[in-house]
Protein backbone atom coordinates (compact mmCIF):
# COMPACT_ATOMS: atom_id res chain seq x y z
CA UNK A 1 0.00 0.00 0.00
CA UNK A 2 1.87 3.32 -1.26
CA UNK A 3 0.11 5.72 1.33
CA UNK A 4 1.79 8.96 -0.79
CA UNK A 5 -0.72 7.97 -3.81
CA UNK A 6 -4.02 7.43 -1.27
CA UNK A 7 -5.81 10.98 -0.49
CA UNK A 8 -5.66 10.74 3.29
CA UNK A 9 -6.48 13.12 5.85
CA UNK A 10 -6.68 12.95 9.98
CA UNK A 11 -9.71 12.92 11.01
CA UNK A 12 -10.55 14.25 14.64
CA UNK A 13 -12.56 11.58 16.38
CA UNK A 14 -13.09 13.29 20.12
CA UNK A 15 -12.12 15.60 22.12
CA UNK A 16 -11.25 14.56 25.38
CA UNK A 17 -11.77 17.36 28.24
CA UNK A 18 -11.20 17.71 31.62
CA UNK A 19 -7.57 18.23 32.63
CA UNK A 20 -7.37 22.11 34.04
CA UNK A 21 -3.93 22.55 33.14
CA UNK A 22 -1.99 21.66 30.07
CA UNK A 23 -0.99 17.98 29.09
CA UNK A 24 2.35 16.77 28.58
CA UNK A 25 1.91 12.86 27.63
CA UNK A 26 -0.39 10.21 26.71
CA UNK A 27 0.45 6.59 26.81
CA UNK A 28 -2.34 3.52 25.50
CA UNK A 29 -2.54 0.47 27.26
CA UNK A 30 -0.79 -1.83 25.67
CA UNK A 31 -3.22 -4.90 26.06
CA UNK A 32 -6.41 -3.13 25.48
CA UNK A 33 -7.22 -3.20 21.84
CA UNK A 34 -10.36 -3.18 19.68
CA UNK A 35 -9.33 -6.13 17.48
CA UNK A 36 -9.19 -8.40 20.98
CA UNK A 37 -12.92 -7.00 22.03
CA UNK A 38 -11.34 -5.15 24.82
CA UNK A 39 -11.85 -1.09 25.49
CA UNK A 40 -8.80 0.69 24.33
CA UNK A 41 -7.84 2.79 27.22
CA UNK A 42 -5.78 5.80 27.46
CA UNK A 43 -3.83 7.42 30.16
CA UNK A 44 -3.20 11.16 30.27
CA UNK A 45 -1.21 13.46 32.61
CA UNK A 46 -0.88 16.76 33.34
CA UNK A 47 0.13 20.10 34.96
CA UNK A 48 -2.63 20.12 36.88
CA UNK A 49 -1.04 17.59 39.08
CA UNK A 50 -3.30 14.30 38.08
CA UNK A 51 -3.67 11.64 35.74
CA UNK A 52 -6.57 10.48 33.70
CA UNK A 53 -7.45 7.18 32.65
CA UNK A 54 -10.20 7.35 29.25
CA UNK A 55 -12.40 4.46 27.92
CA UNK A 56 -13.64 4.11 24.52
CA UNK A 57 -16.84 2.44 24.84
CA UNK A 58 -17.57 -0.56 22.87
CA UNK A 59 -21.16 0.35 22.59
CA UNK A 60 -21.06 4.16 21.42
CA UNK A 61 -17.99 4.65 20.41
CA UNK A 62 -17.14 7.46 22.30
CA UNK A 63 -14.67 8.22 24.71
CA UNK A 64 -15.02 9.00 28.76
CA UNK A 65 -12.55 9.60 31.63
CA UNK A 66 -12.93 6.22 33.70
CA UNK A 67 -11.26 7.54 36.69
CA UNK A 68 -8.62 10.70 37.58
CA UNK A 69 -5.18 9.52 39.81
CA UNK A 70 -4.84 12.43 42.21
CA UNK A 71 -3.86 13.36 45.35
CA UNK A 72 -0.54 11.41 45.40
CA UNK A 73 1.60 13.87 42.82
CA UNK A 74 2.19 17.51 44.47
CA UNK A 75 3.59 18.47 41.22
CA UNK A 76 3.33 18.37 37.46
CA UNK A 77 2.91 14.56 36.24
CA UNK A 78 5.09 14.90 33.23
CA UNK A 79 4.75 11.52 31.62
CA UNK A 80 3.40 8.36 31.98
CA UNK A 81 4.33 4.53 30.95
CA UNK A 82 1.98 1.03 30.64
CA UNK A 83 3.93 -1.92 31.90
CA UNK A 84 4.09 -4.08 29.01
CA UNK A 85 1.26 -6.30 30.86
CA UNK A 86 -0.92 -3.44 30.88
CA UNK A 87 -1.66 -3.94 34.87
CA UNK A 88 0.63 -0.99 35.75
CA UNK A 89 1.06 2.30 35.06
CA UNK A 90 4.40 4.50 36.18
CA UNK A 91 4.07 8.08 36.43
CA UNK A 92 7.21 10.59 36.20
CA UNK A 93 6.21 13.90 37.88
CA UNK A 94 8.17 17.54 38.49
CA UNK A 95 7.41 16.32 42.28
CA UNK A 96 10.83 14.48 42.29
CA UNK A 97 9.05 11.08 42.26
CA UNK A 98 7.87 8.30 40.08
CA UNK A 99 4.33 6.58 40.94
CA UNK A 100 3.51 2.63 40.41
CA UNK A 101 -0.16 2.13 39.88
CA UNK A 102 -1.90 -0.96 39.77
CA UNK A 103 -4.60 -1.26 37.93
CA UNK A 104 -8.08 -2.81 39.45
CA UNK A 105 -10.34 -2.48 37.05
CA UNK A 106 -12.55 0.61 38.01
CA UNK A 107 -9.89 1.71 40.23
CA UNK A 108 -6.30 2.40 40.99
CA UNK A 109 -3.73 2.43 43.73
CA UNK A 110 -0.44 4.14 44.08
CA UNK A 111 1.29 0.41 45.27
CA UNK A 112 4.52 1.89 45.24
CA UNK A 113 6.68 5.45 45.13
CA UNK A 114 10.06 5.66 43.70
CA UNK A 115 12.72 8.25 45.30
CA UNK A 116 15.85 9.24 44.39
CA UNK A 117 16.28 11.89 41.99
CA UNK A 118 17.00 15.30 43.44
CA UNK A 119 14.49 16.96 41.04
CA UNK A 120 11.98 16.88 38.64
CA UNK A 121 11.38 13.23 37.18
CA UNK A 122 11.07 13.92 33.22
CA UNK A 123 10.79 10.16 32.00
CA UNK A 124 9.92 6.80 32.81
CA UNK A 125 9.85 3.62 30.32
CA UNK A 126 9.47 -0.33 30.98
CA UNK A 127 11.59 -2.56 29.19
CA UNK A 128 9.76 -5.45 26.90
CA UNK A 129 9.50 -7.91 29.42
CA UNK A 130 8.46 -5.42 32.26
CA UNK A 131 11.40 -6.35 34.51
CA UNK A 132 13.40 -2.74 33.89
CA UNK A 133 12.14 0.29 34.76
CA UNK A 134 13.98 3.25 33.62
CA UNK A 135 13.54 6.83 34.83
CA UNK A 136 15.47 10.32 34.19
CA UNK A 137 15.31 13.54 35.75
CA UNK A 138 16.88 17.48 35.51
CA UNK A 139 19.12 16.01 37.54
CA UNK A 140 21.56 15.02 34.91
CA UNK A 141 20.92 11.12 35.69
CA UNK A 142 19.55 8.09 34.51
CA UNK A 143 18.14 5.54 37.21
CA UNK A 144 17.65 1.83 36.34
CA UNK A 145 15.24 -0.02 38.65
CA UNK A 146 14.56 -3.67 38.80
CA UNK A 147 11.05 -4.78 39.20
CA UNK A 148 10.77 -7.38 42.32
CA UNK A 149 8.47 -9.18 43.75
CA UNK A 150 5.69 -7.63 46.34
CA UNK A 151 5.58 -4.34 44.47
CA UNK A 152 9.19 -3.96 45.35
CA UNK A 153 11.39 -1.86 43.08
CA UNK A 154 15.29 -1.75 43.21
CA UNK A 155 17.53 0.82 42.25
CA UNK A 156 19.85 -1.31 40.11
CA UNK A 157 21.90 1.64 38.28
CA UNK A 158 22.37 5.46 38.26
CA UNK A 159 23.95 6.84 35.38
CA UNK A 160 25.61 10.39 35.11
CA UNK A 161 26.84 10.86 31.98
CA UNK A 162 24.60 13.23 30.44
CA UNK A 163 25.76 17.04 30.82
CA UNK A 164 22.18 18.34 31.27
CA UNK A 165 18.58 17.76 31.99
CA UNK A 166 17.58 14.38 30.21
CA UNK A 167 14.53 14.70 28.74
CA UNK A 168 13.13 10.83 27.86
CA UNK A 169 14.31 7.48 28.52
CA UNK A 170 13.50 4.48 26.63
CA UNK A 171 13.99 1.16 26.26
CA UNK A 172 14.47 -0.81 23.27
CA UNK A 173 11.03 -2.22 21.81
CA UNK A 174 13.04 -6.09 21.87
CA UNK A 175 16.21 -5.90 23.37
CA UNK A 176 17.69 -4.53 27.12
CA UNK A 177 19.25 -1.38 25.72
CA UNK A 178 18.32 1.88 27.17
CA UNK A 179 18.30 5.11 25.51
CA UNK A 180 18.23 8.37 26.70
CA UNK A 181 18.16 12.31 25.43
CA UNK A 182 19.00 15.28 26.56
CA UNK A 183 19.11 19.27 26.82
CA UNK A 184 22.69 18.69 26.05
CA UNK A 185 21.86 18.13 22.63
CA UNK A 186 23.01 14.16 22.59
CA UNK A 187 21.19 10.75 22.57
CA UNK A 188 23.30 7.99 24.63
CA UNK A 189 23.05 4.66 24.48
CA UNK A 190 23.28 2.31 27.78
CA UNK A 191 24.04 -1.33 27.14
CA UNK A 192 25.37 -4.07 29.83
CA UNK A 193 27.83 -6.02 28.39
CA UNK A 194 27.37 -8.95 30.59
CA UNK A 195 23.82 -9.20 31.14
CA UNK A 196 25.11 -8.32 35.27
CA UNK A 197 23.28 -5.54 35.23
CA UNK A 198 26.42 -3.09 34.89
CA UNK A 199 24.99 -0.55 32.21
CA UNK A 200 27.73 1.89 30.72
CA UNK A 201 27.48 4.67 27.90
CA UNK A 202 28.14 2.10 25.05
CA UNK A 203 27.25 5.50 22.66
CA UNK A 204 26.66 9.07 22.59
CA UNK A 205 25.32 10.63 19.45
CA UNK A 206 26.12 14.34 19.30
CA UNK A 207 26.56 16.92 16.45
CA UNK A 208 29.46 14.99 15.93
CA UNK A 209 27.82 12.44 14.54
CA UNK A 210 25.53 14.42 12.67
CA UNK A 211 23.28 14.72 16.44
CA UNK A 212 21.12 17.40 16.63
CA UNK A 213 22.49 21.26 17.39
CA UNK A 214 19.55 21.76 20.11
CA UNK A 215 17.95 19.66 23.00
CA UNK A 216 16.27 16.57 21.95
CA UNK A 217 13.27 16.04 23.33
CA UNK A 218 12.23 12.50 22.20
CA UNK A 219 13.07 9.09 20.74
CA UNK A 220 10.98 5.90 18.98
CA UNK A 221 11.64 2.93 17.81
CA UNK A 222 9.81 1.08 14.17
CA UNK A 223 8.53 -2.18 15.39
CA UNK A 224 11.40 -4.08 13.99
CA UNK A 225 13.96 -1.84 16.61
CA UNK A 226 16.54 -1.35 13.65
CA UNK A 227 15.32 2.02 13.36
CA UNK A 228 14.70 5.33 15.58
CA UNK A 229 13.78 8.30 15.31
CA UNK A 230 14.64 11.30 17.41
CA UNK A 231 13.17 14.85 17.55
CA UNK A 232 14.83 18.19 18.41
CA UNK A 233 14.46 21.87 19.65
CA UNK A 234 16.60 22.18 16.27
CA UNK A 235 13.05 21.49 14.73
CA UNK A 236 14.83 18.75 12.80
CA UNK A 237 13.63 15.01 13.02
CA UNK A 238 16.66 12.60 12.68
CA UNK A 239 16.51 8.75 11.85
CA UNK A 240 19.26 6.50 13.13
CA UNK A 241 20.13 2.95 12.02
CA UNK A 242 21.44 -0.48 13.25
CA UNK A 243 22.79 -3.48 12.38
CA UNK A 244 19.60 -5.45 13.97
CA UNK A 245 21.21 -9.15 13.44
CA UNK A 246 24.35 -7.60 15.10
CA UNK A 247 22.68 -5.79 18.02
CA UNK A 248 20.63 -9.14 18.57
CA UNK A 249 23.19 -11.49 18.77
CA UNK A 250 24.35 -9.54 22.31
CA UNK A 251 27.96 -10.47 21.54
CA UNK A 252 29.27 -7.13 21.28
CA UNK A 253 27.62 -3.55 20.89
CA UNK A 254 25.72 -2.34 18.02
CA UNK A 255 26.38 1.08 17.25
CA UNK A 256 23.42 3.34 15.60
CA UNK A 257 24.70 5.74 12.74
CA UNK A 258 22.77 8.71 11.25
CA UNK A 259 20.45 7.99 8.19
CA UNK A 260 18.52 11.10 7.20
CA UNK A 261 17.52 14.51 8.76
CA UNK A 262 14.10 15.68 7.91
CA UNK A 263 14.62 19.82 8.00
CA UNK A 264 12.21 22.88 6.53
CA UNK A 265 9.22 21.03 7.80
CA UNK A 266 8.72 22.11 11.15
CA UNK A 267 8.63 25.84 12.48
CA UNK A 268 8.88 25.32 16.29
CA UNK A 269 10.60 22.80 18.67
CA UNK A 270 9.46 19.61 17.92
CA UNK A 271 8.33 17.65 21.40
CA UNK A 272 7.20 14.46 20.34
CA UNK A 273 7.94 11.59 17.49
CA UNK A 274 6.35 8.43 17.39
CA UNK A 275 7.12 5.54 14.76
CA UNK A 276 3.77 3.63 14.23
CA UNK A 277 3.79 -0.50 13.23
CA UNK A 278 3.06 0.33 9.73
CA UNK A 279 6.48 2.66 9.44
CA UNK A 280 4.33 6.12 9.64
CA UNK A 281 6.42 8.61 11.30
CA UNK A 282 4.41 11.31 13.21
CA UNK A 283 5.13 14.45 15.53
CA UNK A 284 3.66 17.05 17.69
CA UNK A 285 5.40 20.43 17.73
CA UNK A 286 4.94 23.94 19.00
CA UNK A 287 3.51 25.17 16.40
CA UNK A 288 0.12 23.77 17.05
CA UNK A 289 0.77 20.93 13.86
CA UNK A 290 0.71 17.48 13.64
CA UNK A 291 2.64 16.00 10.64
CA UNK A 292 3.19 12.46 8.94
CA UNK A 293 5.66 11.29 7.49
CA UNK A 294 6.60 7.86 5.28
CA UNK A 295 9.69 6.60 3.88
CA UNK A 296 10.30 7.52 -0.25
CA UNK A 297 9.76 4.24 -2.46
CA UNK A 298 12.66 5.73 -4.37
CA UNK A 299 15.91 4.03 -3.58
CA UNK A 300 18.69 6.51 -2.46
CA UNK A 301 22.21 5.92 -2.50
CA UNK A 302 22.73 7.90 0.21
CA UNK A 303 20.10 5.56 2.39
CA UNK A 304 16.24 6.55 2.98
CA UNK A 305 14.68 9.54 2.51
CA UNK A 306 11.42 10.81 3.83
CA UNK A 307 8.09 12.53 2.65
CA UNK A 308 6.20 14.20 4.28
CA UNK A 309 2.76 12.82 3.42
CA UNK A 310 0.09 15.16 5.25
CA UNK A 311 0.27 18.17 8.17
CA UNK A 312 -2.43 18.91 10.17
CA UNK A 313 -2.88 22.77 10.94
CA UNK A 314 -4.22 23.90 14.55
CA UNK A 315 -4.72 20.29 15.48
CA UNK A 316 -4.78 21.63 18.74
CA UNK A 317 -5.16 25.40 20.24
CA UNK A 318 -1.60 25.34 21.41
CA UNK A 319 1.76 23.42 21.72
CA UNK A 320 1.41 19.64 20.76
CA UNK A 321 3.37 18.28 23.46
CA UNK A 322 2.94 14.11 22.75
CA UNK A 323 1.82 11.97 20.17
CA UNK A 324 1.21 8.26 20.62
CA UNK A 325 0.23 6.09 17.62
CA UNK A 326 -2.23 3.23 19.09
CA UNK A 327 -0.58 -0.18 19.68
CA UNK A 328 -2.35 -3.44 18.53
CA UNK A 329 -3.57 -4.73 15.09
CA UNK A 330 -7.13 -2.72 15.47
CA UNK A 331 -7.69 0.00 13.15
CA UNK A 332 -5.45 2.96 13.08
CA UNK A 333 -5.81 5.41 16.00
CA UNK A 334 -3.70 8.81 17.28
CA UNK A 335 -4.02 10.40 20.24
CA UNK A 336 -2.21 13.73 21.53
CA UNK A 337 -1.88 16.11 24.06
CA UNK A 338 -1.39 19.61 24.00
CA UNK A 339 -1.07 22.86 26.23
CA UNK A 340 -4.47 24.07 24.99
CA UNK A 341 -5.29 21.17 28.43
CA UNK A 342 -7.22 18.68 25.94
CA UNK A 343 -6.47 15.14 24.35
CA UNK A 344 -7.61 14.27 21.09
CA UNK A 345 -8.16 11.05 19.28
CA UNK A 346 -7.35 11.06 15.83
CA UNK A 347 -8.35 8.97 12.72
CA UNK A 348 -5.93 8.48 9.35
CA UNK A 349 -8.90 8.12 6.50
CA UNK A 350 -9.37 8.09 3.00
CA UNK A 351 -10.56 11.48 2.19
CA UNK A 352 -14.43 11.00 0.74
CA UNK B 1 24.98 33.63 46.67
CA UNK B 2 26.34 37.19 46.34
CA UNK B 3 25.81 39.28 48.73
CA UNK B 4 25.85 42.81 47.38
CA UNK B 5 23.73 43.53 44.20
CA UNK B 6 24.94 42.73 40.99
CA UNK B 7 24.96 46.07 39.49
CA UNK B 8 25.69 48.60 42.42
CA UNK B 9 25.22 51.74 40.50
CA UNK B 10 22.31 51.21 37.40
CA UNK B 11 22.09 54.03 35.17
CA UNK B 12 18.68 55.28 35.19
CA UNK B 13 17.64 56.86 32.12
CA UNK B 14 15.17 60.07 31.60
CA UNK B 15 11.55 59.25 31.67
CA UNK B 16 10.22 59.31 28.15
CA UNK B 17 6.78 60.91 27.69
CA UNK B 18 4.30 57.63 27.10
CA UNK B 19 2.93 58.06 23.40
CA UNK B 20 -0.35 58.92 23.04
CA UNK B 21 -2.03 56.78 20.52
CA UNK B 22 -3.14 57.95 17.36
CA UNK B 23 -7.09 58.20 16.30
CA UNK B 24 -7.33 54.90 15.04
CA UNK B 25 -9.11 55.06 11.61
CA UNK B 26 -10.71 51.47 12.26
CA UNK B 27 -13.77 52.48 13.10
CA UNK B 28 -15.53 49.43 13.43
CA UNK B 29 -16.28 48.08 17.48
CA UNK B 30 -16.38 44.71 16.33
CA UNK B 31 -13.24 44.18 14.64
CA UNK B 32 -10.44 43.38 17.15
CA UNK B 33 -7.50 45.90 16.56
CA UNK B 34 -3.67 43.69 15.89
CA UNK B 35 -1.65 43.47 18.38
CA UNK B 36 1.24 46.20 17.67
CA UNK B 37 4.79 46.88 19.30
CA UNK B 38 3.83 49.51 21.46
CA UNK B 39 1.07 47.69 23.26
CA UNK B 40 2.94 44.74 23.70
CA UNK B 41 6.11 47.12 25.21
CA UNK B 42 3.22 48.38 27.21
CA UNK B 43 3.29 45.06 29.05
CA UNK B 44 6.37 45.02 29.88
CA UNK B 45 7.86 48.26 30.68
CA UNK B 46 6.76 48.84 34.25
CA UNK B 47 8.51 45.22 35.20
CA UNK B 48 10.48 46.48 38.03
CA UNK B 49 14.20 45.38 37.98
CA UNK B 50 14.69 42.60 40.59
CA UNK B 51 17.65 44.32 42.08
CA UNK B 52 16.23 48.32 42.06
CA UNK B 53 13.50 49.97 42.32
CA UNK B 54 13.71 51.13 38.71
CA UNK B 55 11.67 49.62 36.12
CA UNK B 56 13.11 48.01 32.88
CA UNK B 57 12.17 50.71 30.59
CA UNK B 58 13.97 53.19 33.69
CA UNK B 59 17.11 50.75 33.10
CA UNK B 60 17.00 50.44 29.22
CA UNK B 61 16.72 46.46 29.87
CA UNK B 62 13.74 47.04 27.35
CA UNK B 63 12.74 49.16 24.83
CA UNK B 64 9.86 49.76 22.33
CA UNK B 65 11.75 48.52 19.20
CA UNK B 66 12.87 45.28 21.57
CA UNK B 67 9.69 44.21 20.47
CA UNK B 68 9.23 42.42 17.37
CA UNK B 69 5.75 41.23 16.62
CA UNK B 70 3.64 39.76 13.93
CA UNK B 71 0.12 39.59 15.10
CA UNK B 72 -1.46 37.84 11.78
CA UNK B 73 1.26 34.54 12.85
CA UNK B 74 0.83 34.93 16.56
CA UNK B 75 4.53 35.66 17.07
CA UNK B 76 6.59 38.20 19.48
CA UNK B 77 10.31 38.23 19.98
CA UNK B 78 11.65 40.74 22.81
CA UNK B 79 15.13 40.91 23.09
CA UNK B 80 16.52 42.84 26.13
CA UNK B 81 19.60 44.25 27.50
CA UNK B 82 20.96 43.00 31.34
CA UNK B 83 22.41 46.48 32.68
CA UNK B 84 26.19 44.30 33.09
CA UNK B 85 27.30 41.41 31.36
CA UNK B 86 27.69 39.08 34.15
CA UNK B 87 24.25 39.80 34.99
CA UNK B 88 23.20 36.92 37.37
CA UNK B 89 19.67 37.88 37.14
CA UNK B 90 19.26 37.75 33.67
CA UNK B 91 17.10 34.99 33.88
CA UNK B 92 14.47 35.65 36.52
CA UNK B 93 14.45 39.41 33.93
CA UNK B 94 13.48 36.99 31.41
CA UNK B 95 11.42 35.25 33.12
CA UNK B 96 9.65 37.68 34.12
CA UNK B 97 9.12 39.17 31.14
CA UNK B 98 7.60 36.18 29.74
CA UNK B 99 5.40 35.58 32.39
CA UNK B 100 3.44 38.91 31.85
CA UNK B 101 3.33 38.46 28.54
CA UNK B 102 1.80 34.74 28.89
CA UNK B 103 -0.78 36.54 31.75
CA UNK B 104 -1.30 39.36 29.29
CA UNK B 105 -1.06 38.47 25.35
CA UNK B 106 -3.85 36.19 24.19
CA UNK B 107 -3.33 31.99 24.22
CA UNK B 108 -2.08 31.72 20.39
CA UNK B 109 0.69 33.82 21.22
CA UNK B 110 4.13 32.12 20.58
CA UNK B 111 6.77 34.09 22.34
CA UNK B 112 10.40 34.25 22.03
CA UNK B 113 12.75 35.99 24.89
CA UNK B 114 16.59 36.28 24.25
CA UNK B 115 19.43 38.27 25.29
CA UNK B 116 20.45 41.39 22.81
CA UNK B 117 23.43 39.13 21.33
CA UNK B 118 26.55 40.36 22.65
CA UNK B 119 25.23 41.72 25.93
CA UNK B 120 25.65 38.65 28.32
CA UNK B 121 29.08 36.72 29.29
CA UNK B 122 26.38 33.42 28.97
CA UNK B 123 24.22 34.79 26.35
CA UNK B 124 23.52 31.03 24.67
CA UNK B 125 22.71 29.45 28.09
CA UNK B 126 20.94 31.95 29.10
CA UNK B 127 18.28 32.24 25.91
CA UNK B 128 18.06 28.48 26.09
CA UNK B 129 17.20 28.15 29.85
CA UNK B 130 14.42 31.19 28.83
CA UNK B 131 12.74 29.36 25.82
CA UNK B 132 12.56 25.71 27.06
CA UNK B 133 8.67 25.46 28.45
CA UNK B 134 9.07 22.68 30.70
CA UNK B 135 12.18 24.33 32.64
CA UNK B 136 10.17 27.19 32.53
CA UNK B 137 7.07 25.49 33.83
CA UNK B 138 9.11 23.62 36.62
CA UNK B 139 10.79 26.88 37.64
CA UNK B 140 7.04 28.80 38.09
CA UNK B 141 6.14 25.88 40.27
CA UNK B 142 9.10 26.88 43.01
CA UNK B 143 7.09 29.54 45.23
CA UNK B 144 9.87 31.27 46.17
CA UNK B 145 10.69 32.19 42.30
CA UNK B 146 7.01 33.34 41.70
CA UNK B 147 6.97 34.99 44.62
CA UNK B 148 10.54 36.43 42.85
CA UNK B 149 8.36 37.12 39.46
CA UNK B 150 4.98 38.64 40.98
CA UNK B 151 7.08 41.66 43.13
CA UNK B 152 8.66 42.42 40.01
CA UNK B 153 5.36 42.52 38.14
CA UNK B 154 3.48 44.34 40.82
CA UNK B 155 2.42 47.77 39.49
CA UNK B 156 4.14 50.38 41.53
CA UNK B 157 2.21 53.25 42.80
CA UNK B 158 2.43 56.21 40.74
Amino acid sequence: MDLMEKNLELVENQKLEGHTDRVWSVAWNPVSSNADGVSPILASCSGDNTVRIWEQSSLSRSWSCKTVLEETHTRTVRSCAWSPSGQLLATASFDGTTGIWKNYGSEFECISTLEGHENEVKSVSWNASGSLLATCSRDRSVWIWEVLEGNEYDCAAVLSEHSQDVKMVQWHPTMDVLFSCSYDNTIKVWWSEDDDGEYQCAQTLGESNNGHSSTVWSISFNAAGDKMVTCSDDRTLKIWGTDITKMQSGEEYAPWTHLCTLSGYHDRTIYSAHWSRDDIIVSGAGDDAIRLFVESKHDSVDGPSYNLLLKKNKAHDNDVNCVQWSPGEGERLLASASDDGMVKIWQLATKQ
Amino acid sequence: MVSGLINENPIIYPKKERRLRSDSSNTDEFTPEPIDQLEIFDHIRDIKDPEHPNSLEDLRVVTEDSVEVDDENSYVRVTFTPTVEHCSMATIIGLCVRVKLLRSLPARYKIDIRVAPGSHATEDAVNKQLNDKERVAAALENPNLVEMVDECLLPSDE
